[in-house]
């Protein structure tokens, strides 16, 4: 971002950035930085909040006043990622013949297509359509359980682009059945690793490739790296 | 903790770098642009390691999140897009007269570029660049994920 703000300038375009990396703001020093300790993926601050982004967009072009640069401001507000999963309730066993994350997502198929149809819009569909998703599931609880991946007929072939659209296809249903506020930076994420099956599942056939000598980028972009 | 690792990555200088005293915020036009990997629904999807970018038109909501780092927050934008793309917000802006026009057009490359950023520097950034200008952009917005 600080990057593409040098070269705006240099076209002739003044520049804002709302820096999220403090110490990359520094070294690439951008004409203008406002520095906002917010989670990542949240540069305004929180969803629903249009009183707290208006004050990030004040904060923001109030720099265009300095009368040179580089500029490097605060924001006064630190929001941490949530540490807890949010609370979401899950589907119980229904069809105990499957394994239990192919299970878990087809009972969470009504609350998925009720958040497209809030929405209108939908992040599943890089390598499988929602309608896939349970037949990855199976293919990674056989990875998981000693199955080369490359013979489990893993839909879209892609175990990256495939563990997105899982991903997506639960964090989408979760904002649906979340209990309370609305979740934090890391809430859902968290959810869906440490409380569904989809997520253990995921988390086992990733440790299970990297245990069978699979390539790196094949297996460690499945999940966020500190997993 | 991503912050940690990301604050240690290579990171370009500018010795000589490019400043613009802008004209009165309340007489510019603002478009948005961010590293969010967001492009319109039926356009072209971000590749992983795509260096391209997206231009996204002023009415569009209906917008995908296409970034490929799974080491983010993707549920932000999924209940608010403001909360990436604060288009309604600077429509309010606008509305109030505190700045003088939104951007017919915005503009969206993905984050996760390479260690040199060459490609941003020298082709696709300055394309987005003279896209923006054909628009009388005067400031840009840019919010990263």
């Amino acid at each position: 971002m600080s990057v593409l703000a040098h070269v705006l300038e240099a076209a002739g375009i003044a520049t804002v950035v709302l820096s999220s990396i403090r110490p990359m703001a520094e070294k690439v020093a951008p004409p203008r930085a406002l520095h906002c300790e917010f989670p990542l993926g949240r540069p305004l601050g929180r969803p629903n909040d249009p009183e707290l982004q208006h004050d990030v967009l004040a904060r923001a072009f109030a720099l265009l006043e300095a009368p040179g640069g580089p500029v490097l401001v605060d924001h006064p507000l630190v929001i941490e990622a949530d540490d807890a999963p949010a609370a979401c309730s899950l589907p119980p066993r229904f069809d105990p013949t499957l394994p239990p994350c192919v299970d878990e997502a087809n009972g969470l198929r009504k609350a998925y297509d009720r958040a497209v149809a809030r929405r209108g819009v939908s992040a599943v569909g890089r390598a499988i359509s929602a309608d896939q998703v349970p037949a990855a599931l199976g293919a990674f609880d056989a990875i998981a359980h000693g199955a080369a991946w490359t013979e489990v007929g893993l839909p879209g072939g892609n175990p990256v682009a495939v563990c997105h659209d899982i991903s997506a296809y639960y964090e989408e249903a979760a904002l649906e059945l979340v209990d309370g506020p609305t979740p934090g930076g890391r809430a859902v994420q968290d959810w869906f690793y440490d409380r569904t099956e989809a997520g253990g599942t995921i988390l086992a056939a990733r440790a299970a490739m990297r245990d069978a000598g699979v390539k790196f980028p094949i297996w460690f972009y499945m999940t966020p790296g500190h997993r | 903790m991503m912050r940690q690792y990301a604050g240690g990555l290579p990171a370009p200088t500018f010795p000589d770098p490019a400043w613009v005293t802008p004209k009165p915020l309340a007489e510019s036009t603002v478009a948005i642009v961010t590293s969010a990997a967001l492009y319109a629904v039926g356009d072209e999807a971000f590749s992983a390691g795509d260096t391209s970018f997206r231009v996204i038109d002023r009415r569009r909501r209906d917008l995908v999140l296409g970034h490929w780092s799974p080491n983010f927050d993707h549920t932000g934008v999924a209940l608010d897009l403001n909360v990436v793309f604060p288009i309604d917000r600077l429509e309010e802006l606008a509305a109030r007269g505190v700045i003088g026009a939104v951007s017919e057009q915005h503009i969206s490359f993905a984050g996760n570029q390479p260690d040199d950023v060459a490609t941003i520097r020298l082709d696709s950034g300055p394309a987005a660049a003279a896209t923006l200008r054909a628009q009388g952009v005067d400031v840009a917005l840019l919010t990263p994920v």
